[in-house]
């Protein structure tokens, strides 16, 4: 099939860019989206051009390295797929694609579809963890966790941090991808003593970063690969809450602060 | 040069034990003066990093992902296995090193391996403590399931997502040693050569991904944790990023490379569909424990695979192998795919079996099967447009995993002093051929429960002059990388980096691969020469070496691909005989199986660098098997 792409060029982080218009002759329809945008830089090295920059690694849906906005669509137009795993038979013939970056203040753009997302790495490091030193486990059956709970726990832990809700998000927020990972640890047993002090200091660091605020616009689960639902959001919200309006008589060391 | 294994005396039983009471320990004071530098940062790398600051070194971690959170184990997807015995079936640290001896078809180090074995109950406790959601029971506790023809349910899995999971977790632990200052972590960097001076792993020059900048980060220990080497042959199951290149340069300053031709070629993979496909993907080997394989039984049928009855149908592994059937382990099932297709009775394009859910699907339901497979069989629909629901999956051998890598002794120390292998990037415990859901094992094994203790036995004992970036050693080391890099733009050939890459993937698929010949692996040495001479000639890299530039990554680890599978065939030619993934044709029985030459081969070959299109140099360690006896493997 014969396609129409433009993709965002960009040299650099503080150089200015645009979209340039390329053609691909033959592309199969069993083709995935990077193995396009692969057959065109094969094309441009052959006229001695330098090939699009594009993050990508695993190519089956789970490092969450790779990360585009397609038609106006984070990860393109197929509901829960990664770029990679888009495939070019959801295209039609002839039909022209326009190929961008993520768009958030938290994300700079490194170069063409490249850019930071190192803000998600701080906002773990802040405390999206459970504090257990290596040695000194006690037995993995002592803490039975409800099935229920483990279930979902699973649900908010299958987040790739790629990135999609933040592009995806008007606002540019942060808070499913900070959702989920407050509601996997939140869930557990093995989460609750940090509960508190984790979402607080998580949400500092999203805002810190320079990502929006939530406003319920719902867009994030619609752009997620991995369909991570909203209601996240709402567990989020209710421990922040807790942790900052109603804080227990232990005061305020109860939220590490 | 003597290969010194340094398992310690006595009962396999007491050995890890004892050992880490002789072993000498660093006071807590001394060891922030200690700097580590952690190549890596999958399972066996992120563990480390944590686990080594908690104790309070000095770590810098390195990975050229954008984030240690995508490192390669993350796609790990079936399971980790672990002695529990939660099922209370039989199981035991003492069966699960007897089977992985075995599933190593008899190469791999006893005491390694039984240390592998009593950690692995370990990991699952510390896994469980930081917050990895495992599968469960209605009762809360965990949930097992039989995995890759174990006889037992000793794998803990987390959904389709083990690997991710288990990832997280080490990730987790890490990130909260960043944010404490414990590790100074380099994301975007790859390593570019290691700095060896006075006879020690002192530091690594690495390149900036982003500025191009070249820079050398000094240290008392350095660790690889930079995983193997499936890419040589372009199309396989790993990520497009994974190289050698980490453990080439490091066997370059003179680390020996143990069993390169190890490596493990997975059954359940989706067949390979046109010319620019960029890499395969797995499918877990746990549809086996439902679906079953078949090809038609005549050449050339090319009816839907539904209309086709069942006696015109060959279910080969039930057929071959009636106690194991479709459970046969990997190389087994790989081997009996190759030989189908060989025969002419491949499906789709000649390259593919069918794996059939028909009869699972009438005894379960449809929905008891999308219980059980449901993320695997959607994954399969959006690759290859087709719903395994109504035809067939078709699948076939894809390579996974390499077992060989950096040879090291009992401390996971190579054969330079400081310089420590963990994970896939070693060559210790799996032997010949690694069973499902033992990598994230030994990976974690390695990272968070063997090196911690090992590497402050080093630093007690070693003696460490003072290094600056201003050593001329170092001067050195970064100069010919900076040169390597300068080479490399300056060819300005006619050909992409890709192109030389599917090349040598090719060539080393079909002489490397799944089987080995005598005249294969000499023609392909000629070949891979003649390639990289080439390379050298005709290579286009575009842009700049003060750039982010994705191709000149390609293509500095394609150079290293490029010397690399010289010694990969070198190791095949050498060993005549069939063992594990290793599947000489000259050294077969009359049925077709592997047949190993214990008198011959019951050694490890560890290959000494002697310069680029030199022979490389034999040395080797004598296996003894003083537990686990000797014996042909049969599934039949």
């Amino acid at each position: 099939m014969r396609l129409i792409l433009q993709v965002w060029r960009q040299a650099g982080r503080d150089t200015p860019g645009g979209f340039v218009r390329y053609e691909v002759a033959d592309a199969s329809p069993d083709l995935s989206f990077l193995e396009l945008l692969d057959l065109l830089n094969e094309s441009l090295i052959a006229k001695h051009e330098e090939p699009v920059a594009f993050d990508h690694d695993c190519r089956e849906g789970i490092c969450g390295s790779c990360g585009m906005v397609i038609n106006g669509r984070p990860h393109g137009p197929q509901r829960h797929t990664t770029a990679c795993q888009l495939h070019l038979r959801h295209f039609h013939d002839g039909q022209e694609i326009w190929i961008e970056p993520w768009r958030a203040r938290a994300f700079p753009v490194l170069k063409d579809l490249v850019v930071d997302r190192s803000a998600f790495d701080r906002v773990i490091q802040a405390g999206g963890f459970i504090t257990a030193r290596t040695g000194g486990a006690p037995d993995a059956n002592a803490i039975p966790v409800p099935k229920g709970d483990a279930d979902l726990a699973m649900d908010a832990a299958q987040c790739i941090g790629c990135g999609a809700c933040v592009a995806a998000c008007p606002n540019a927020s942060a808070t499913l991808f900070v959702a989920a990972k407050v509601s996997h640890l939140g869930l557990l047993p093995q989460g609750q003593p940090e509960r508190y002090a984790r979402v607080v200091r998580m949400v500092e660091a999203m805002d810190g970063e320079g990502f929006g605020a939530c406003t319920n616009h719902g867009e994030c689960m619609a752009a997620c690969p991995k369909g991570i639902s909203v209601d996240f959001i709402a567990r989020l919200n209710r421990d922040y809450l807790k942790a900052t309006l109603a804080p227990p008589p232990e005061g305020a060391g109860w939220t590490g602060a | 040069m003597e290969l010194k294994s340094a398992v310690p005396a006595g009962p396999i039983g007491e050995q890890w034990d004892r050992h880490r009471f002789e072993m000498k320990l660093v006071n807590p004071a001394n060891k922030r003066k200690h700097t580590i530098i952690v190549v890596g940062s999958g399972l066996a790398g992120a563990s480390a990093a944590a686990s080594l600051a908690e104790l309070g070194y000095q770590v810098h971690c390195f990975c050229f992902q954008d984030s240690p959170r995508r490192a390669h184990s993350i796609a790990a997807q079936g399971g980790i296995n672990a002695a529990k015995n939660y099922q209370n079936d039989g199981d035991s640290v003492y069966r699960l090193f007897y089977d992985t001896v075995k599933g190593g078809d008899f190469r791999s180090r006893e005491a390694n391996v039984y240390r592998l074995a009593q950690i692995s109950t370990q990991i699952i406790d510390q896994c469980a403590a930081q917050g990895v959601p495992f599968a469960r029971e209605y009762g809360g506790l965990l949930a097992n399931r039989s995995f890759g023809g174990a006889q037992v349910s000793r794998t803990f899995y987390a959904r389709g997502q083990t690997g991710q999971q288990l990832l997280l977790g080490a990730y987790q632990a890490l990130a909260r040693q960043i944010g404490l200052g414990g590790v100074v972590m380099h994301p975007r960097t790859e390593m570019l050569d290691l700095v060896v001076s006075n006879g020690q792993a002192r530091g690594i020059v690495v390149r900036d991904l982003v500025s191009g900048a070249l820079s050398s980060h000094l240290g008392d220990a350095v660790v690889l944790a930079t995983g193997g080497y499936s890419n040589v042959y372009y199309l396989s199951t790993n990520a497009q990023g994974c190289n050698v290149t980490a453990t080439w340069r490091a066997h370059k300053r003179g680390a020996l490379f143990a069993n390169p031709c190890f490596t493990q070629i997975h059954p359940t993979c989706i067949p390979v569909h046109g010319e620019h496909q960029s890499k395969l993907t797995l499918m877990s080997e746990s549809l086996r424990n439902d679906g079953r394989v078949w090809v038609p039984k005549a050449k050339g049928d090319r009816r839907p695979p539904g209309q086709i009855p069942d006696a015109e149908r060959d279910y080969y592994l039930e057929r071959m192998y009636p106690s194991f059937g479709n459970l046969v382990p990997r190389d087994v099932a790989s081997r009996r795919a190759k030989d189908m297709c060989d025969a002419g009775l491949g499906v789709g394009g000649g390259h593919a079996v069918y794996l059939d859910f028909r009869d699972a699907i009438g005894r379960l339901g449809a929905s008891g099967v999308a219980e059980r497979y449901g993320n695997l069989f959607e994954m399969y629909e959006r690759i290859t447009g087709e719903d395994p629901y109504q035809v067939p999956m078709r699948i076939y051998p894809a390579p996974h995993y390499t077992m060989g890598g950096l040879w090291v002794d009992y401390n996971l120390m190579s054969t330079i002093p400081g310089l420590h292998v963990i994970g896939e990037a070693n060559f210790s415990d799996h032997g010949a051929n690694r069973l499902g859901a033992s990598a994230l094992m030994q990976g974690l094994a390695d990272g968070y429960f063997i090196l911690p203790y090992t590497i402050g036995n080093y630093l007690a004992q070693a003696k460490l002059p003072p290094i600056g970036p201003a050593d001329p050693e170092v001067r050195r080391v970064e100069a010919e990388a900076a040169e390597k890099v300068r080479k490399l733009l300056a060819v300005q050939g006619s050909r992409s980096v890709d192109s030389f890459h599917r090349e040598l993937g090719r060539l080393m698929w079909d002489a490397c691969g799944m089987s080995r010949n005598r005249a294969g692996l000499e023609g392909a040495i000629d070949r891979v020469r003649a390639l990289r001479e080439r390379f050298w000639k005709d290579v286009f890299v575009a842009g700049a070496g003060e750039d982010l530039n994705q191709s000149l990554e390609k293509a500095g680890r394609v150079a290293d691909f490029l010397e690399f599978a010289e010694l990969m065939c070198e190791d095949a030619l050498h060993r005549e005989e069939s063992c594990g993934g290793h599947f000489r044709e000259e050294y077969q029985t009359a049925d077709g199986e592997a047949k190993r030459d214990d008198a011959r081969f019951s050694y490890v070959a560890a290959w000494e660098f002697t310069g680029v299109g030199a022979a490389p140099k034999l040395h080797k360690e004598p296996l003894e098997f003083t537990y686990v006896h000797l014996a042909q493997r049969s599934y039949k």
